[in-house]
């Protein structure tokens, strides 16, 4: 673990892999739940948990510099469904990627459990991880300028479900009827950080 | 609609609805947003008797125009601009007695980009995630606001007995803000390094409520590969593949994959919020507190 300080009140804690950047990021939580950590905002990302708004950044980042990376926490909480209707644009490009036939990819697909690594580009938007690193897709070469809300979509490794019409370059591969973000609701963001995924195939 | 409103007779060229933002969703991706210029939307508030957390409109350059359907107490800060009141000039960053029905002319900036005007009340929109505050990156929050929009007032507290007349900051004629390294200056190459921290920089035109972008030198990096997207902060100056510094402000996006070269201080970043395009740009470095 290496910490980074950011500014005068945040700290950039550095890992080796997305898996030890979710744990951390559980862990972090954890405390700040318990008490024992005072913490404005706990911002995971691909290899990295920020913290932001510490009266100490210096004092934390001493302690978590003899820290180990905490282990991946319990998976007690049930997994989110959401129902898809694969059949996107890029169906058959992720397909070619793949290297399997097109009907494959919501076979593969709908048959991984995914996590919420961590969420940005969009309130709602998470970052799925869960599928092998040989399912790794490139970004289109060529973004798109809308792509419609519900849009289930992969890049590099992650996979995400866009919460409304946006650009984006993401390879489409189906679309969902499930609200990801209403600001009316509580909790508003259907996905947040740590959330088990699992995409069901809709008939 | 309650008699508690305000009527845009003439929105200006971006006028949005502004609080202390909402801070503490980053990690789902919600920016914090709120004023650019928390000192002066805080005085404007205190003038006219409402709370800290009450909301006010920030334009942007060219003013706004207002009809409230009942008699308010209104005050104005910020960017120093004409104020008047049916055409009679009122004053600048003080309370203004506007009567029912009454327009009031929040003019163009003479120096300075933002203004800022609290109505005793405060404007009562929606809140979406305990704010009121527009978000012009991911929409969250009332639209900007239109011509012939009305808003929603709050009940007035009594006005304040004693008015703070703290003089407000001029509008830099050049901007200096402190800049604290890292936490990936070691993505560039040392001149580039030096380069930010000694050259001037001036604002670009293309600058938003999203970040400061900046026209100068452009600064390169020592290391080529794709920096993993990481946490953003208020103040981080993100330096794009063209080199050229932005520095992040309120509706900053929370996440980002370019590598952040430093941090201005927080208090730096409203005089930033208020540098006209062209304005010349100095990032001092100093030392983490």
């Amino acid at each position: 673990m290496r910490t980074l300080p950011v500014g005068d009140h945040a700290l950039l804690v550095e890992v080796s892999s997305g898996e030890e950047a979710q744990a951390l990021h559980a862990e972090l939580v954890r405390r700040r739940a318990e008490g024992s950590l005072s913490v404005g905002e706990i911002v995971p990302a691909a290899r990295t948990v920020l913290l932001d708004g510490l009266a100490d950044p210096a004092r934390l980042a001493a302690e978590l510099a003899a820290a180990e990376v905490p282990p991946a926490p319990p998976r007690a909480r049930e997994a989110v469904e959401l129902r898809v209707r694969y059949g996107g644009p890029d169906l058959a490009d992720v397909a070619a990627h793949w290297g399997v036939p097109p009907r494959e990819v919501a076979r593969i697909h709908a048959g991984t459990e995914f996590t919420v690594a961590f969420c940005g580009f969009a309130p709602g938007f998470g970052y799925l991880t869960g599928l092998p690193a040989r399912y790794d897709v490139p970004r289109r070469a060529t973004p798109r300028t809308a792509v419609p809300a519900g849009s289930v979509a992969l890049a590099g490794p992650y996979t995400g479900v866009y919460p409304r019409s946006s650009p984006g370059g993401w390879q489409l591969i189906g679309t969902t009827d499930a609200v990801l973000w209403d600001h009316a609701r509580v909790p508003a963001a259907l996905l947040s950080p740590g959330t088990r995924v699992r995409f069901v195939e809709a008939p | 609609m309650s008699d508690r409103a305000l009527f845009v007779v003439r929105a200006g060229a971006l006028t949005t609805v502004q609080d202390r933002g909402r801070p503490g969703h980053a990690h789902l991706g919600v920016p914090r947003s709120g004023a650019l210029d928390g000192p002066a939307a805080a005085l404007a508030n205190r003038l006219v008797g409402n709370r800290p957390e009450a909301a006010v409109l920030e334009t942007t350059l060219n003013g706004c125009a207002l009809r409230p359907r009942s008699t308010v107490t209104v005050a104005v800060t910020g960017a120093p601009c004409p104020v008047a009141v049916d055409g009679r000039p009122a004053s600048w960053a003080a309370p203004v007695h506007v009567p029912a029905g009454a327009l009031l002319t929040v003019g163009a900036a003479v120096s300075g980009v933002r203004s800022y005007v609290a109505v005793s009340g405060g404007v009562t929109v929606e809140p979406v995630l305990g704010s009121r505050s527009t978000d012009l990156l991911s929409g969250l929050g009332p639209p900007p606001l239109t011509d012939g929009a009305i808003l929603p007032l709050g009940s007035p507290a009594p006005l304040p007995t004693r008015v703070d007349t703290a003089p407000q900051p001029a509008p830099p004629g050049e901007l200096l803000v402190r800049v604290v390294l890292g936490p990936r200056n070691d993505w560039f190459t040392p001149e580039a390094v030096r380069d930010f921290t000694t050259r001037a920089f001036r604002v670009s035109s293309a600058s938003n409520r999203i970040g400061l972008r900046t026209e100068g030198p452009a600064l390169e990096r020592r290391l080529k590969g794709e920096l993993p997207s990481e946490g953003m902060v208020l103040g981080a100056v993100q330096v794009p593949p063209d080199g050229r510094p932005v520095v992040f402000l309120a509706d900053h996006p929370t996440t980002g994959g370019y590598p952040v070269i430093g941090v201005v201080r927080e208090p730096d970043l409203p005089a930033a919020a208020q540098a006209v395009p062209g304005t010349p740009v100095r990032f001092l470095a100093v030392r983490r507190r």
